[in-house]
């Protein structure tokens, strides 16, 4: 690991540890925060335990259920919008707006619609993601450069294995991009959702701890979100740099 | 231009009729059709029960975005100035960014209470990083020789600063505090929606415990527009500055 990673590191050992400290001194109540060892002791209990996995892998579930809609029906519509100059030009402003409202302000609309279901967290997921997509999407169709089209035409390539062997892998960078959005937007909407009001998952769960004055389960399972968030975030920032590098010697 | 207007009025047109279309289909207690919905937000609005609950999300909302700018700002500057505070800080800033911060809620609730400060501090933990990380690539974006021109004309620290470093960064800035402004509006709304008494968020939820459908549209429908004017106008001081750098 390099110099900066171990100051890292040591960063966040000292956060934790100073927390801990402050915990177990009394500094901070143990009815406000408990001591981040704890929360370690009870998520290991809870998983061995069972009691939430049924919720914990709707919740997943739903994530990646949401995810996969948004990246292949961003993508689409991404290729659509870009084959119709006309369309993408109204659609424009709509784009450098969306991320400025607050959509879960429709989120008891989806559920006056749709019923206190999975289907509007579903759909909460995906209209968060989606647009993080298109966008992506469009943006990497425009890098791709005119002379690959160029040369599909001077080796009589269809229109189809055009897309597939020129153009999808010069968009590609771009539309990892994509996907990474899509992943943290899609989660962050899918947990939200489940806060505000869901039938189940991992969001209802941590509500209920909080409102029964669970606090171990309630730690526990928010220390399960933050890991994972990092992890994933850890690996796709991985993939992302490997790709890089590959390109960077690829190039002549 | 005209052009352009034509096609936003296209897509409005697109929207109502998808959703008339929508109430058609679902019926009129799950989503009521844009008529009478309109009719109820011209009649809502001006009501004091809506005053009141804007008023209580602005305040919070003004709050939270002085603590979002302020420490965002002072965050960006140190990371962005000193070159190791921001190799060692910039992954954590960025996987917080991407964290649910709702999953938090909770300890901000048990630190605070149902209280103003609550909703407040959750409102500018998600406007503070955009802020922080736009702030410090700025300044990491000046070119180098920027810096060297102001040390040939031997301007002194202040001058360059007002000189040479504010005009450089203060598009990108911008863009930090636009977003920084969409997410604390979002931070704020979402705590009133999980767990408050007050503010427009807690009259969308209630509205909908209620079954009224028109007002809970209604609500969402004003927070839609305030969001969509507010960001038009800080892209077109983003736009301008652009234009002049």
């Amino acid at each position: 690991m390099s110099r900066v990673g171990w100051i890292r590191l040591a960063v966040i050992t000292i956060a934790v540890g100073a927390l801990e400290l402050a915990c177990r001194t009394g500094l901070i109540d143990h009815r406000v925060v408990i001591p981040p060892s704890e929360m370690a002791t009870a998520l290991v209990r809870l998983l061995i335990s069972g009691q939430v996995n049924d919720q914990i892998a709707r919740t997943f579930g739903i994530v990646i259920a949401a995810v996969a809609i948004a990246v292949v029906l961003g993508f689409a519509l991404g290729l659509v919008i870009h084959a119709v100059p006309r369309l993408r030009q109204a659609l424009e402003p709509f784009f450098a707006t969306y991320y400025a409202v607050p959509i879960f302000i429709f989120y008891p609309v989806m559920i006056a619609i749709f019923g206190l279901s999975a289907a509007p967290i579903v759909l909460m997921g995906v209209a968060n993601a989606i647009v993080a997509m298109i966008i992506a999407t469009l943006t990497g169709l425009d890098r791709v450069p005119r002379v690959l089209t160029k040369v599909g035409r001077v080796h009589r390539m269809g229109a189809f294995s055009t897309a597939l062997r020129l153009k999808l892998p010069a968009a590609a960078p771009h539309l990892f991009t994509g996907v990474k959005l899509a992943v943290s937007y899609g989660f962050i909407a899918v947990i939200a959702s489940e806060f505000i009001l869901a039938p189940a998952g991992l969001g209802r769960v941590i509500s209920d701890a909080y409102t029964d004055f669970n606090n171990p389960r309630m730690y526990a399972l928010m220390l399960l979100l933050v890991i994972v968030a990092t992890v994933v975030n850890m690996l796709l920032h991985v993939f992302d740099q490997r790709w890089a590098e590959r390109r960077g010697i690829g190039r002549p | 231009m005209t052009k352009r207007v034509v096609d936003t009025l296209i897509i409005v047109a697109v929207i109502l009729m998808f959703w008339q279309g929508l109430h058609w289909l679902v019926g009129e207690t799950a989503l009521p059709g844009p008529v009478p919905t309109l009719i109820y937000l011209v009649k809502f609005v001006p009501t004091a029960r809506f005053a009141e609950n804007a008023w209580a999300t602005f305040i919070a909302f003004f709050y939270a975005l002085i603590i979002s700018y302020s420490l965002g700002l002072a965050l960006g500057l140190w990371m962005g100035a000193h070159r190791l505070s921001g190799a060692v800080g910039e992954p954590i800033l960025i996987s917080l960014y991407t964290l649910p911060k709702i999953t938090l809620y909770p300890v901000v609730l048990l630190i605070f209470g149902l209280t103003l400060p609550g909703r407040v501090t959750f409102g500018a933990m998600h406007g503070v990083l955009p802020v922080a990380l736009l702030t410090m690539n700025a300044i990491r974006n000046i070119p180098p020789v920027y810096l060297k021109a102001a040390r040939t004309l031997r301007l002194s620290k202040w001058q360059t600063t007002a000189a040479v470093l504010t005009p450089a960064t203060l598009p990108e800035v911008l863009s930090g505090l636009r977003i920084g402004f969409t997410l604390t509006l979002l931070g704020v709304l979402l705590a009133e929606m999980f767990a408050s008494k007050h503010g427009l968020g807690f009259l969308i939820i209630n509205a909908m415990q209620i079954l009224q459908t028109e007002e809970m549209i209604s609500v969402a429908i004003m927070l839609f527009v305030f969001a969509v004017l507010a960001n038009a106008l800080l892209l077109w001081l983003e736009h301008r500055l652009h234009r002049r750098a």
